[in-house]
């Protein structure tokens, strides 16, 4: 599963034409589906569409990449994922495709990409989210990560959230 | 949250359907009844172990931006330049984080213009530079926690 989810820049950069019904489903259903047997039916009702209408036009969405997925959200701090590390790395430009990819294939990072560096502060070029139970499994995963890496790894940092100052999520108004 | 839900939360992190009844279907594959699904995803909501239950939207592709910053704020001023970061609208999520980058968020807006004009004024409200840090490539995003 995690390596057919693996996306570039070339990817990203294609974006879909959403129309401004597409945005009234988007705006309906961001906090959420309705938890009732027929959801799209409900939604398509609240809306004023058509259920196929609403159907195709989230199939659409799925298959254009609009939507990532449709499922359940965890909030991985009631799992028990209470250390979350975010790991940065320094690696050679030109390998920075290849390592992020490995990076990223590892099962208890959640996010990972390419960012640009602000030298002479910031030297690192990847980052990458690492979860763990508490900070002794995150740093111990942070060290498979070096491990993996190698020589390519000329030197990285893990950052810990202290405080959540905002978290509102993405809005999107219709 | 007992084995029912942990199956629930392993295996629909993704693939939920878009058809007439897609709880019964998502039901079926993990040997439970429409309703009782239902009622078990309502209940995790409620406690709080899941955050969301829907589709995940990818802003990049609806035309919006995203981006990640960065700015090295001094512990006195911190509280100051985290109000005025936080008024902006276009602050999705801002962190405290444990680096002389102290300070982390993610600016959403509707273009990708927009983003560069968002910095600028935070910088002047601010007196601080923010570092923009783009994704330039992605290697993976998903969540697949365990219960």
């Amino acid at each position: 599963m995690h390596a057919a989810q693996i996306k570039t820049l070339d990817a990203e950069s294609d974006t879909m034409p959403i129309d401004i019904t597409d945005r009234r489903i988007i705006a309906a259903t961001q906090a959420g589906l309705p938890l009732v047997a027929r959801p799209y039916h409900a939604l398509a009702e609240q809306l004023g569409i058509e259920p196929q209408e609403v159907m195709q036009r989230m199939n659409r969405m799925c298959e254009s990449g609009v939507i990532r997925r449709i499922g359940v959200v965890p909030n991985h701090y009631a799992l028990g994922y209470k250390g979350n590390g975010m790991s940065v790395w320094n690696v050679p430009d030109e390998r920075v495709s290849e390592l992020g990819k490995k990076i990223g294939d590892l099962d208890f990072v959640s996010h990972c990409y390419h960012r640009p560096r602000h030298l002479p502060d910031w030297p690192y070029n990847v980052f990458a989210m690492v979860h763990g139970r508490d900070r002794a499994e995150v740093e111990q995963k942070v060290r498979q990560i070096a491990d993996l890496l190698g020589d390519a790894n000329q030197g990285h940092a893990v950052l810990y959230s202290t405080k959540i100052l905002k978290k509102t999520g993405l809005r999107i108004s219709a | 949250m007992d084995a029912v839900d942990r199956a629930i939360i392993n295996h629909l992190q993704g693939g939920f359907s878009v058809a007439e009844r897609p709880f019964a279907e998502a039901a079926m594959t993990l040997g439970l009844s429409e309703d009782d699904l239902i009622s078990r995803i309502g209940n995790l909501l409620e406690q709080g172990t899941l955050t969301r239950f829907g589709p995940m939207y990818h802003a990049e592709r609806m035309g919006g931006a995203l981006t990640l910053a960065a700015m090295k704020i001094p512990p006195a001023e911190f509280d100051h330049v985290a109000e005025i970061v936080n008024s902006f609208p276009e602050v999705a999520h801002n962190y405290a984080r444990d680096h002389a980058f102290s300070m982390w968020f993610v600016l959403a807006t509707e273009t990708p213009e927009e983003i560069g004009r968002v910095i600028a004024r935070i910088e002047h409200k601010t007196g601080h530079v923010v570092h923009n840090m783009p994704k330039m490539e992605e290697f993976f995003v998903g969540l697949r926690f365990e219960a």
